[in-house]
């Protein structure tokens, strides 16, 4: 099953899309990560590969969603560094691109590509 | 000047750049208050603190030298900063294998250019370190290439064009990073991240002068303190003018 890796500047931003996603997103593996790790808003590459390797048990990839700036370059430096085959960065809003991946990722034979679409095509809807 | 010259210039330059970032720690965050999230001041301090520590134990060799830097600021530094800078170092760091030559170290600031403009997304003009890198790069290559300046002189050149850079920053609007959050906000306020680019090219520029005065040479084969030349770029300041020794 393809994992999902949210990320924000926030742990619990984070912790609370993490919440959100999980309530459509069955038993799909859902990885939050945020923060510098002593308390301050932003985010580092380090806990983000660790999250993505943790996220890709079972070895079917890894999407990961992100909030602001400096979390698409540190998410895409882990992404370098993580020891798994198949990770990508969704363009897309982080709390709807989750709860798309959540969703996504729950239907038979879900791939990476598949899940980062359904992510993405959250960028395009309107709420009004 | 052989490789061990150039890994104690790179040690001498990176202690520089930490003393440095503790004296502007303030100066960077009131800029970054202005516009952004108000910590780039505490987290270059950080991680060029932590850069001085992890150079202790590393090899004598200029390019695992500033390859240690850059895993210690992609580590420590927090924000967009830290992959801006740490990141791009780590990736022009392989630039440096043979050794800091004039050549060598022109191939580190365009490294370190492209690297940082793909991990940003940034080009000139979005109020952004770019804004001071990248005329400090073209003016370093430019001198050293047609003008057949020496590495110092090339330096201080590519100082001169950091701090215009810097300076072209506020009166325009951020187009990336936080400060785009503000739109016309911006406009008016000088970028942080050119300015601590600046600041570190600066002291790049004053250990260059210590290490290469009389002592540089243009061609390739020239042991000259091109480490010194190829850190610069990475941090992008402004200074006087390098007039000194020329190569001689």
């Amino acid at each position: 099953m393809v994992g999902i890796v949210v990320v924000s500047h926030s742990e619990r931003a984070a912790e609370g899309i993490r919440e959100i996603a999980r309530e459509m997103g069955g038993d799909v593996r859902i990885e939050a990560v945020g923060g510098t790790g002593d308390g301050q808003i932003g985010t580092t590459p380090e806990p983000i590969r660790e999250a993505v390797e943790a996220a890709d048990g079972s070895g079917e990839g890894v999407v990961v969603l992100v909030d602001l700036g400096s979390a698409v370059m540190n998410a895409e430096l882990a992404l370098e560094e993580a020891a798994v085959d198949e990770a990508v960065v969704a363009d897309a809003p982080v709390l709807e691109g989750a709860l798309n991946a959540a969703v996504a990722a729950t239907a038979p034979n879900a791939t990476v590509e598949a899940v980062r679409e359904a992510a993405e095509e959250a960028a395009g809807v309107s709420k009004l | 000047m052989d490789r061990e010259a150039q890994a104690e210039a790179i040690r001498e330059a990176t202690a520089a750049m930490a003393d440095r970032m503790a004296a502007e720690k303030s100066v960077l965050t009131d800029l970054d208050s202005a516009i952004g999230d108000a910590d780039h001041g505490a987290n270059m301090n950080r991680g060029f603190q932590a850069a001085l520590e992890r150079l202790e134990d590393a090899d004598d060799d200029p390019a695992t030298l500033v390859k240690t830097v850059g895993v210690a600021l992609v580590s420590e530094v927090g924000g967009a900063a830290g992959p801006l800078y740490g990141g791009s170092l780590m990736k022009a760091s392989g630039e440096l294998e043979e050794g800091v030559t004039a050549e060598s170290s022109v191939a580190f600031a365009e490294r370190y250019l492209e690297t940082v403009e793909e991990r940003g997304k940034a080009s000139v003009g979005d109020k952004t370190m770019v804004d001071a890198i990248t005329p400090a790069v073209h003016t370093y290559k430019k001198s050293i290439e047609v003008d057949d300046c020496d590495p110092l002189e090339a330096l201080g050149k590519a100082v001169d064009a950091a701090e215009r850079g810097v300076a072209f920053t506020t009166p325009i609007r951020a187009k990336k990073g936080r400060a785009s959050y503000l739109g016309w906000r911006s406009v008016g306020h000088q970028d942080p991240g050119a300015t601590s680019t600046l600041y570190l090219l600066e002291e790049l520029l004053e250990v260059a002068r210590e290490h290469l005065d009389g002592d540089v040479e243009t061609d390739a084969e020239a042991d000259v303190d091109p480490e010194e030349l190829a850190e610069p770029a990475a941090g992008g300041e402004v200074d006087e003018s390098a007039n000194s020794d020329g190569g001689s």
